[in-house]
């Protein structure tokens, strides 16, 4: 098997390899894929959007449709985590900490669940305690990582960035808050329902932007249309349109996200692993 | 051997794509784990992101980003200037839903390894063929 992929390798690649000698040289400015339509792209992208990132204009607006399905197909994604992997199955054992001492407490299969109030909590049975120079430092950082994928996402049509990235630089820090204390400390802050709520809130400002500009008498996704809803800045309308669904596609990033990684490492349980 | 050179010097870019491409092929062909599958596909994911990036990579030219929109200069905007746009919109959202479709990968690995306790192929394979 090893010597038969070898070769089928070997003659995939020798034959693309074959193929290189009819592209264009590395930089080329006059390659076929920068002359049709990239090119008007840069030339009118600044006089028709006023966007100076043209990656951001190209992407939420030219190519609107592509970015919407893209978004349905990552919150697809989500949901099919969700769905492989959740278990709602009651756990036979239980073990409850008693925080003050440290005791901890083993209540068998088909017990009595325990109500302990603030005192106890529930636990698994591989905790062990966070280490307090990584509990510290990610305290100290994960703000800062939000406030700088809030940037990113607000930015998105100045400079490099935009809902995807943000969302996944957001993603990552709820992320490390579930590494870094335990993957109960990041279910407390954001409920599961929630994430769920969230990655069909984001898909749902996208679609709900372009279904407004439809109601308002254009074409769906057609910003310009949006201009009598928002008067103080009709001259940038079509930017506030595009950073619109840039908030829509970072919600919907930053919760599927966060419910890939809580699904993979909990193995759909919730309360117990990394 | 000196034309061979000259071809591999003008096109080194693709190259390393091509390379990268097959050793992604082969983790996906020849490996017995399905992690090391995935962990496969994923780098011939990124042999296919890094070709749509220099494809759009032109020489002496920025990132596509207008330069100087508020200043006073104006002026035409010439296409040479600026890179291609294009490639990098579409590897920009293959790239998050190359994540999301991974996430996905790796909870169908989770389920097979919940179910058959293993993750080898022809381990399972095996199980497979017990019933």
């Amino acid at each position: 098997m090893k010597f038969l992929g070898f070769i089928v390798v070997g003659l995939a690649g020798a034959i693309l390899l074959y193929g290189t000698g009819d592209f264009p040289d590395w930089g080329d400015p006059y390659s076929p894929a920068s002359l049709h339509i990239s090119k008007d792209y840069i030339e009118k992208a600044l006089d028709q959007t006023k966007v100076p990132n043209i990656v951001t204009a190209v992407l939420a607006d030219y190519r609107g449709f592509d970015t919407m399905f893209e978004t349905a197909v990552i919150f697809t994604a989500g949901l099919a985590c969700f769905l492989l992997l959740r278990d709602f199955r009651e756990k036979k054992e239980r073990f409850y900490r008693h925080t003050p001492t440290g005791v901890i407490l083993h209540v068998k299969a088909g017990k009595k669940i325990l109500d302990g109030g603030k005192e106890f909590e529930y636990m698994d049975k591989d905790w062990v305690p966070s280490d307090l120079i990584i509990k510290t430092v990610c305290r100290i950082l994960i703000p800062f990582i939000q406030i700088y994928a809030l940037y990113v996402v607000a930015h998105g049509d100045f400079s490099p960035g935009g809902g995807f990235q943000g969302g996944v630089i957001f993603g990552s820090s709820l992320i490390l808050l579930a590494i870094s204390y335990n993957l109960k400390t990041l279910v407390k802050r954001i409920s599961e329902k929630m994430l769920g709520v969230y990655a069909a809130l984001g898909v749902l400002i996208y679609l709900g932007i372009g279904v407004i500009c439809m109601l308002m008498g254009g074409q769906f996704l057609d910003y310009a249309k949006l201009a009598p809803l928002i008067p103080f800045d009709s001259n940038h309308i079509r930017a506030l349109g595009m950073l619109g669904i840039e908030i829509g596609v970072g919600i919907a990033v930053t919760a599927v996200m966060a419910i890939i990684y809580i699904n993979i490492v909990s193995e759909g349980r919730h309360d117990e692993g990394l | 051997m000196t034309d061979l050179l000259a071809l591999i010097v003008a096109k080194y870019n693709y190259w390393l794509y091509v390379i990268l491409m097959m050793i992604g092929l082969y983790a996906m062909i020849a490996k017995n784990n399905l992690i090391k599958k995935l962990v496969g596909m994923n780098i011939f994911q990124t042999a296919i992101i890094l070709f749509y990036i220099s494809i759009g990579y032109k020489k002496n030219a920025t990132l596509p980003i207008i330069e100087n929109v508020h200043g006073t200069g104006g002026g035409h905007i010439y296409a040479i200037d600026y890179i291609n746009p294009l490639p990098h919109v579409l590897m920009l959202t293959a790239i998050v839903v190359s994540v999301a479709t991974f996430g996905v990968a790796m909870a169908l690995a989770v389920r097979v390894y919940q179910r058959y306790k293993t993750l080898e192929e022809d381990e399972l394979r095996m199980r497979l063929s017990e019933k």
